[in-house]
């Protein structure tokens, strides 16, 4: 039978505001234990909660990024259960009465230039919790509360995906949008950026979803996409022996590959939610959101259009360029500093990336800066070097032995453009070949482009490459025609 | 003059600035008669002898340089739910019974500014839940007009204090009747706030809609001197609103003349005990023989106040009381097995039976399935109830009737019964669900025992109320009346 996956993402996404949601502490990441957890965040008796309003905005603005109703009454409730991160007792969080409702996110699909729309049912704020630390206490649990109170999104897609690569995809675009806005740093590493996965299956062409199980706390895309493999896998081993799915959470075992059952629905917790009474609702007036629209800046799908239209990019190229805020903007500011965005978009996809893929670096970690490439870039526009010399030097900039142009100095890598002296290497060649010249010399007009290509290596190298290209065809041509 | 414990805050201050006595030689007075006499009451679960003449002393001094406050160098007692950073917090419950607070509630931290000095923690029904002072870990605080009878609750150890002179006044909270229904058995004035008229920061919660921080003195003068200093707006409590504080002491002595007082019969219906409704009778008497005008109300949801309030106020408490965990601070069992297990033994021999009570009703009133039927159906039933006020403040400025349907009754007289008791609440708890300010004065006595006059006002009307309640006093002297001799 085919089965067709049905996948919904619940994504929290932590916001980068100075301080937590409810108190005055730090959010900073990697502080020792509990030494940005105050007498809030350790819920002391008789402490209260007072909602940080920088949150609100980031959330609003998170809201008008994807085309949603913004909730002009925004209630926090508390979900109670017991944890030992989780200080108060309850978690609290919004249910009801949201701030961002219905919205909408696009993605890529499989086939080429097809754009798909997911629903966002609504996303919503809440507080992290702390962490348990389950090492190093020899048989004891520690918690660290620092990250406890911390804001976040949490971002509830309608079951609109149907592949792995189609969330993957959605994840990029969240990831894209929150980064964009400045809204949180998007760093999975640091558990920024977290997701859990409803999945379930259903025989192609059937509407009714099937049972779906929930996988939970996935933190990179790998992963991700893995789980998901894995679960539908799963799934359809299980229905197609004959089985049923359990409504049940469950947990992806990286080590094992492996998803398993973590609780089942009637194990669930009754989370008794009700309206928090220590924290009143919040009104967002209209003045509010529209000073907060005025301030967007500018979104993943606008850069897009803009890089196509400005730059002349390719739709592909535009894509790759715009899928990280630090990318797109590495490559507008080297495409000033050199003034041709075709040679900057190549360099920045091509050289640049691979370097920083083979060392495992972000491009905030480039140890060249978008300024020194585009320097860079603008010696090979102005034929000071050529293209192949220029990536020589570049692994010198990679190096740290300096700015483009005083590695073209110390090597002597500049470009000959002297026509005398390139002539006098032409000569030399067409004499040390008479062959070749012969050969060239009875070849169909058509056949001699494939021919010259030997004369233009012969010098290539005798220059050591530092020969104009341009200027060695045209003397070739005209003394070899003549 | 007279013995230094039988004097109001007003009088001590005013002596103070007149040096005829320090706040060093009222205080030490203060702490000695709580050392031969609290093993009587009960009503001191701490007393905080180093940090009281610690403050008398610096408060001296700074009467010395010229400096003056209402409260500069008066000694008082806090209830033992507002956190005070450095001496012990228990808020009636062994699960407290080791927190020291490393900060101070916002409603200490003011009084502490302005120089008042605390000489202890006072005793209550363990976390607030309880109208006889009977739920408290620490022992039962007697009432000092008949040992064997109960104070009230929850801030039984406060009335206590101060009726018995251990206290020129002290610190209340009510979230059903906690500073009213005590103040009305122990014969002293209690005011119970607007809700959002002192905050709530650092106050150990019971209902978070419903608490409210007052101020329990001997007169409502006293009560206005108190409240000036507990009120205002904080930034920390959110439900705290910014209105700015007027000075209550300054409209105390306004004539009453023409003031309407509701009077609703749902409270003086077949249900009132006929001696209680007549000495309350009199004592409207009295507010009309000073120009009042009593007319004639009605509060028809009134019935409905007691099982709407026993489904919000658990339902918030099951949640708030979550934190008393072990994980962090209060008490822990021993070698706990598990993390279930640590929950559960935890709070099974930390928590007493009527705070289980409370949590497991709350968690069933708001649990799927019922969360409808039981908290969203009391939330509407509330708000029908706060309408009836609203419609009423439009006719009267005020609203009088019994604080409690009886004087303080005997121990162990409703201990069997949760829902008798609750009842000693059906007067007073309307008011905490519509959130307004009220007011408990001595108004005569039944069978030798304090009967308490409740005035409810208008929202933010403490003014009114103060006024109200200072000029009954001028013309009554039950306030002044004192059940000990020495």
């Amino acid at each position: 039978m085919q089965w067709e996956t049905v996948i919904g993402l619940e994504v929290h996404v932590q916001l980068s505001t100075q301080s937590k949601i409810f108190s005055g502490s730090s959010t900073a990441f990697g502080a020792a234990p509990n030494t940005q957890a105050d007498v809030v965040d350790l819920a002391l008796p008789g402490t209260l909660p007072v909602a940080n309003l920088q949150a609100f905005k980031s959330a609003i603005m998170f809201g008008l990024a994807i085309d949603a109703e913004i909730g002009k009454e925004s209630v926090f409730e508390r979900k109670n259960y017991f944890y030992p991160d989780l200080p108060k007792g309850y978690q609290t969080t919004q249910l009801e009465k949201p701030i961002v409702g219905l919205g909408y996110i696009s993605i890529p699909t499989a086939v080429e230039g097809e754009i798909k729309q997911v629903r966002i049912h609504h996303a919503h704020l809440e507080e992290d919790a702390g962490k348990s630390l389950h090492e190093d206490f020899h048989g004891m649990t520690g918690i660290d509360l620092n990250r406890a109170g911390t804001p976040l999104i949490e971002i509830v897609s309608e079951p609109d995906m149907r592949s792995s690569a189609e969330a993957i995809a959605f994840l990029k675009k969240v990831h894209a949008i929150v980064t964009y806005l400045g809204i949180s740093d998007g760093d999975m590493s640091q558990g920024s950026l977290r997701c859990d996965a409803n999945v379930s299956i259903r025989p192609m062409g059937e509407e009714k979803l099937g049972t779906r199980t929930e996988i939970k706390n996935l933190n990179s895309f790998r992963f991700i996409e893995r789980a998901i493999h894995v679960e539908v896998d799963r799934q359809i081993d299980l229905l197609e022996s004959g089985g049923v799915i359990k409504q049940e959470t469950r947990l992806y075992d990286s080590d094992k590959n492996e998803t398993r059952s973590m609780r089942s629905k009637e194990e669930a917790n009754d989370y008794r939610y009700f309206p928090c009474p220590d924290l009143l609702p919040v009104i967002i007036d209209d003045q509010t959101i529209e000073e907060l629209r005025a301030i967007m800046p500018e979104l993943p799908e606008q850069k897009l259009q803009r890089f196509q239209e400005q730059f002349s990019l390719s739709a592909y190229d535009a894509s790759i360029l715009t899928e990280q805020r630090s990318i797109a903007e590495f490559f507008e500011t080297a495409t000033t500093h050199c003034g041709d965005a075709k040679l900057s978009a190549n360099w920045v996809m091509g050289e640049l990336s691979g370097y920083l893929n083979k060392h495992d670096l972000t491009i905030e970690q480039s140890p060249v800066s978008a300024e020194q490439l585009g320097a860079l870039i603008g010696r090979i526009k102005d034929n000071t070097i050529s293209g192949k010399i220029a990536k020589q030097v570049f692994e010198a900039m990679c190096s740290n032995e300096g700015s483009a142009d005083e590695i073209i100095e110390a090597k002597g890598l500049k470009q000959v453009s002297d026509s005398g002296a390139i002539e006098a290497m032409v000569d030399e060649v067409i004499n040390n070949s008479p062959d070749q010249v012969a050969q060239y010399r009875a070849a169909e007009p058509d056949k001699r482009k494939k021919l010259i290509g030997f004369f233009v290596g012969q010098i290539m190298k005798a220059s050591k490459g530092q020969a104009n290209p341009g200027q060695v065809n045209q003397i070739l041509a005209k003394k070899l025609n003549a | 003059m007279k013995p230094l414990h039988e004097l109001t805050i007003a009088e001590i201050q005013l002596l103070l600035q007149q040096k005829q006595f320090s706040s060093r030689e009222i205080t030490g007075h203060f702490l000695d008669r709580i050392a031969q006499q609290n093993s009587i009451y009960n009503c001191y679960i701490s007393v905080d002898n180093d940090g009281a003449l610690n403050a008398a002393d610096a408060a001296d001094k700074a009467i010395a340089t010229g400096a003056n406050g209402p409260l500069l160098g008066v000694p008082f007692a806090h209830k033992d739910i507002f956190c005070t950073q450095g001496v012990k917090t228990t808020c009636g419950s062994k699960m407290l019974d080791n927190f020291i607070p490393p900060y101070d509630a916002t409603v200490v931290a003011k009084m502490k500014a302005e120089g008042a000095v605390m000489l202890g923690k006072t005793n209550m029904d363990e976390f607030a839940m309880g109208s006889s002072n009977e739920t408290s870990y620490f022992g039962s605080v007697k009432n000092p007009w008949d040992l064997e009878t109960v104070p009230g609750g929850s801030s039984g150890g406060s009335a206590a204090a101060v009726a018995a002179r251990l206290a020129p006044a002290a610190t209340g909270t009510d979230t059903g009747g906690s500073i009213r229904q005590p103040a009305a058995l122990c014969g002293i004035t209690g005011l119970k706030p607007t809700y959002g008229r002192v905050s709530r920061y650092g106050m150990i919660a019971f209902a978070s809609s419903l608490d409210q921080a007052g101020p329990m003195t001997r007169t409502a003068e006293d009560a206005a001197i108190l409240l000036n200093s507990m009120s205002g707006f904080d930034a920390k409590d959110s439900t705290c609103t910014d209105i700015a504080v007027p000075d209550y002491t300054a409209t105390l002595n306004q004539s009453i003349k023409g003031l309407k007082i509701g009077i609703p019969k749902e409270y003086f219906d077949e249900r009132l005990d006929a001696t209680m409704a007549a000495t309350v009778q009199t004592a409207l008497a009295e507010l009309e023989k000073l120009g009042a005008i009593l007319v004639d109300i009605e509060l028809p949801n009134s019935a409905l106040s007691v099982p709407a309030y026993y489904v919000i106020a658990p339902a918030e408490a099951s949640s708030n009381l979550s934190r008393f965990d072990g994980v962090r601070y209060g008490y822990r069992c021993d070698n706990p097995k598990d993390l279930e297990d640590l929950y559960t033994r935890t709070r099974t021999e930390g928590f007493g039976e009527e705070v289980k009570r409370r949590i497991l009703v709350g968690a069933y009133a708001l649990s799927a399935g019922y969360y409808d039927a039981y908290y969203r159906k009391a939330q509407q039933v509330r708000r029908l109830i706060k309408q009836d006020f609203v419609s009423a403040f439009e006719k009267v400025d005020i609203i009088a009737g019994p604080t409690s349907p009886s004087p303080a009754f005997k121990f162990g007289e409703k201990g069997d019964d949760p829902v008798a008791m609750y009842l000693e609440d059906i007067y007073t708890i309307a008011v905490n669900l519509a959130g307004l300010p009220a007011m408990s004065l001595p108004a005569g006595t039944m069978n030798n025992m304090p009967v308490g006059l409740q005035l409810v006002g208008n929202y933010f009307a403490e003014q009114q109320l103060l006024n109200t309640a200072h000029q009954f006093q001028t013309v009554t002297d039950w306030h002044h009346q004192s059940p000990v001799t020495e």
